[in-house]
């Protein structure tokens, strides 16, 4: 089992990060989000991996044959329809912000400080 | 009884979904009405449930997949004392703000109904369930539920910001957590909580286990409000529907915290157990930081429900810091504290809403004196803030009294003191803002000193100024406030609330309850602890914050030297971290940035 997906995970997480941090228009923040998240994606489906096995449909496979963990799977899936939610909600968010304040740049967005 | 169980998280979904398919063409009362039997409902079966479950803990196995040979595959919910009471607030919280907002809103439809139906069934389901990757589903439920909730007002700038920062750093808590989650996972194989526990007991800490732990610790963070990790909890607060911040304040933050105890005590206990002395000074510590800052950041505001979104945040600090003691006295103490004191503060919030709906205006300086005609809501919200201060009878002052005993017990005396301190800061504001509004004491509004944030940037959620205030509004905001103060009428109510924390710290008895059906047997009730001294401590505290408000209102009085050398010593200070809460989404997940590094710094050097 080598390093490379946990390296590729840490990599996501903290290039999403940055993308956020430094970030001046609010859609590019969502979607820095959404790579942040794909981290968790790459980290899930990496720890149920087993070299040399198959996908976990036990209908063409003999019995015993080695699978990959089909609950990091699952729980791969429940996480993507979440992550569909929250980048819906902010995109949806972000426009209604344009289209109050009439800009995407989070430094222009100032009225909350103090 | 058991069949309850499922029904206190499915009553609010489907209640949710059914007012959902419900035809627009429903009367707004229509929707009011059902969310409200709703809600009321689940209260009564979360009641039930936590009667029943002082008398005999009980779980739940759904379609029936029961453990075999402590292996668990199906997924559970648990019945303990401690979970049901706050499940029981929740309900309360929820019930308590669709009644409010009865009146409140002008607006028809039945988006917010169904959205506070979601959330409230998304709360109990996280406080009940026994699963790591269903807590992870309902925290992210919640939290979804609460972005919609915080941005509800779409025509409303500030409101949209406040939401935008909640959600982005909301969700990057809740990916920590499911790294956590993920990383546990990979080293157990397990999801249960109590499987989990039994396989991580005994197993050598390494790098793994600690960066599971700090995910999972900082994700926790985020939600509860803890310094550096708090930065988006005022700006969504000054911003969201007043019903909503209610429960914000009441019961969200505090999950965040209940998160925490419940992932150590069923899970990493078996494992950091030995490192635990460490882990109690990181906790403490972390704690008082958060009590502090939030209580200097609380007096300098005007605008209310800023303000009340600043002392949240200090309170949770010493939240923090019950939890963080790990023994059981502190944790009920924790318990008693967090409860009261959430309906304290969703009393104040609710009377702020009262304020709004009169006077379009949540702001101290532009309200001078123009509560004058609803003294009423004026007595509640002063009331309110000596509770904050931990007047007796409130049920918070048996709270502090219980954490800082315990504290002293176990090498933290300063503890007592540094409590006191933040509640007289974070009640003399309030205080200070009550006469100001309601009463128009103090000097008039001096308006070429104009801080940032005001509250009168903030759209009223009804359309004009009212002439009248609906008696539903304040008969909530005094049911909430009643109840806090009845609460610390109950007699020894920390020592009945002690051997639930055990049972809650017990990581055994949870497992056994859990993975083998075996019903923890009663603990007997401890002897009552006098609580005099912690009366004696609520009494003066209360004096210092009026004290303390007085200064506050009549500062232009003081001699001048005395002014200045305060402006001069503190002023900088002030300046500096209040320009730290920039409002700025960017600046925030650079701040969590730091918090996560600093933890893990933290956990790796003291557990590792």
């Amino acid at each position: 089992m080598s390093y490379l997906p946990f390296a590729v995970a840490a990599w996501l997480f903290a290039v999403g990060l940055y993308g956020i941090v430094t970030s001046r228009h609010l859609i590019h923040l969502v979607i820095c989000l959404s790579v942040l998240q794909s981290s968790t994606y790459v980290l899930l489906l990496a720890i149920g991996y087993r070299t040399g096995a198959s996908a976990p449909i036990f209908v063409e496979i003999p019995p015993g044959a080695p699978v990959v963990d089909p609950v990091v799977q699952a729980l791969t899936l429940t996480n993507s329809v979440v992550a569909a939610t929250v980048s819906a909600l902010l995109l949806a968010l972000a426009v209604q912000v344009h289209k109050k304040a009439g800009t995407f740049d989070p430094d222009e967005l100032d009225i909350l400080h103090g | 009884m058991r069949v309850l169980l499922p029904l206190s998280v499915a009553v609010p979904l489907v209640a949710a979904a059914l007012l959902l398919a419900a035809p627009q063409s429903w009367v707004r009362r229509g929707f009011d009405a059902f969310a409200v039997a709703a809600a009321g409902s689940v209260m009564v079966i979360c009641s039930v449930l936590l009667a029943g479950s002082t008398r005999e803990p009980m779980v739940y196995w759904f379609g029936g997949w029961l453990p075999e040979g402590g292996v668990a595959l199906g997924l559970v919910l648990v019945a303990e004392p401690i979970a049901l009471a706050l499940a029981t607030l929740a309900a309360f919280l929820v019930t308590a703000s669709l009644v409010y907002s009865w009146h409140f809103f002008d607006t028809t439809g039945n988006l917010f109904h169904v959205l506070m139906l979601v959330f409230l069934g998304a709360m109990i389901g996280f406080c009940l369930t026994g699963d790591f990757f269903s807590l992870f589903v309902f925290f992210e439920l919640m939290s979804v539920a609460a972005f919609s909730l915080a941005g509800y007002k779409v025509e409303e700038e500030g409101s949209l910001q406040g939401a935008l920062n909640f959600a982005v750093i909301n969700s990057i808590g809740a990916f920590l957590v499911l790294s956590g989650i993920a990383l546990v996972y990979g080293r157990t194989g397990a999801l249960n909580l109590a499987q989990i526990g039994e396989s991580l007991a005994g197993a050598p800490v390494d790098g793994l286990v600690i960066t599971a732990f700090v995910f999972l610790i900082a994700g926790y963070f985020v939600k509860a409000a803890v310094v550096p990790f708090h930065f988006w909890l005022p700006d969504t607060y000054a911003a969201a529907p007043t019903p909503v911040c209610v429960l914000f304040a009441g019961i969200f933050n505090v999950l965040g915290l209940y998160a925490i105890a419940r992932t150590y005590w069923t899970m990493f206990d078996g494992v950091l157990g030995a490192e635990l002395v460490n882990l109690r000074t990181i906790m403490v510590g972390a704690g008082a930081v958060t009590a502090i800052l939030g209580a200097l950041m609380c007096w300098p505001q005007r605008h209310i429900k800023r303000l009340l979104g600043f002392s949240t945040v200090s309170h949770v600090g010493m939240f923090l810091i019950g939890l963080g003691l790990f023994s059981p006295v502190a944790f009920a103490g924790t318990i008693v504290y967090l409860m009261t004191d959430g309906l304290v503060r969703g009393s104040l919030f609710l009377c702020a809403g009262i304020l709004l709906h009169r006077l379009r205006s949540v702001d101290e300086l532009g309200c001078d004196g123009l509560g004058r005609s609803i003294p009423f809501t004026g007595i509640l919200f002063l009331l309110g803030g000596l509770g904050l201060a931990g007047l007796p009878p409130f049920g918070t002052f048996v709270g502090r009294a219980l954490i800082g005993e315990e504290a002293a017990r176990l090498g933290f005396p300063w503890v007592t003191y540094l409590m006191v301190a933040v509640s007289v800061l974070t009640a003399a504001p309030v205080l200070r803002a009550g006469a100001r509004v309601f009463w128009g004491f103090g000097p008039g509004a001096d308006y070429n000193h104009r801080s940032e944030a005001e509250g009168d940037e903030e759209e009223p959620e009804t359309t004009e100024a009212h002439e009248t205030t609906p008696p539903l509004m304040w008969v909530t905001a005094a049911a909430l406030l009643g109840v806090s103060l009845v609460a610390g009428l109950v007699p020894d109510l920390p020592v009945r609330l002690v051997p639930a924390a055990e049972l809650f710290l017990d990581r055994g008895a949870y497992a056994d309850l859990v993975l083998r059906g075996v019903t923890p047997h009663k603990l007997p009730l401890p002897p009552g602890a006098p609580l005099l001294e912690g009366a004696v401590t609520g009494v003066i505290a209360a004096l210092a914050a009026v004290v303390a408000a007085a200064i506050g209102l009549w500062h232009a009085k003081l001699p001048a030297s005395i002014r200045d050398s305060i402006t001069r010593s503190l002023g900088p200070a002030f300046g500096g971290v209040r320009a730290l809460h920039s409002g700025h989404v960017g600046d925030y997940v650079a701040w969590l940035t730091v918090g996560v590094a600093v933890l893990g710094g933290l956990l790796a050097a003291t557990l590792g």
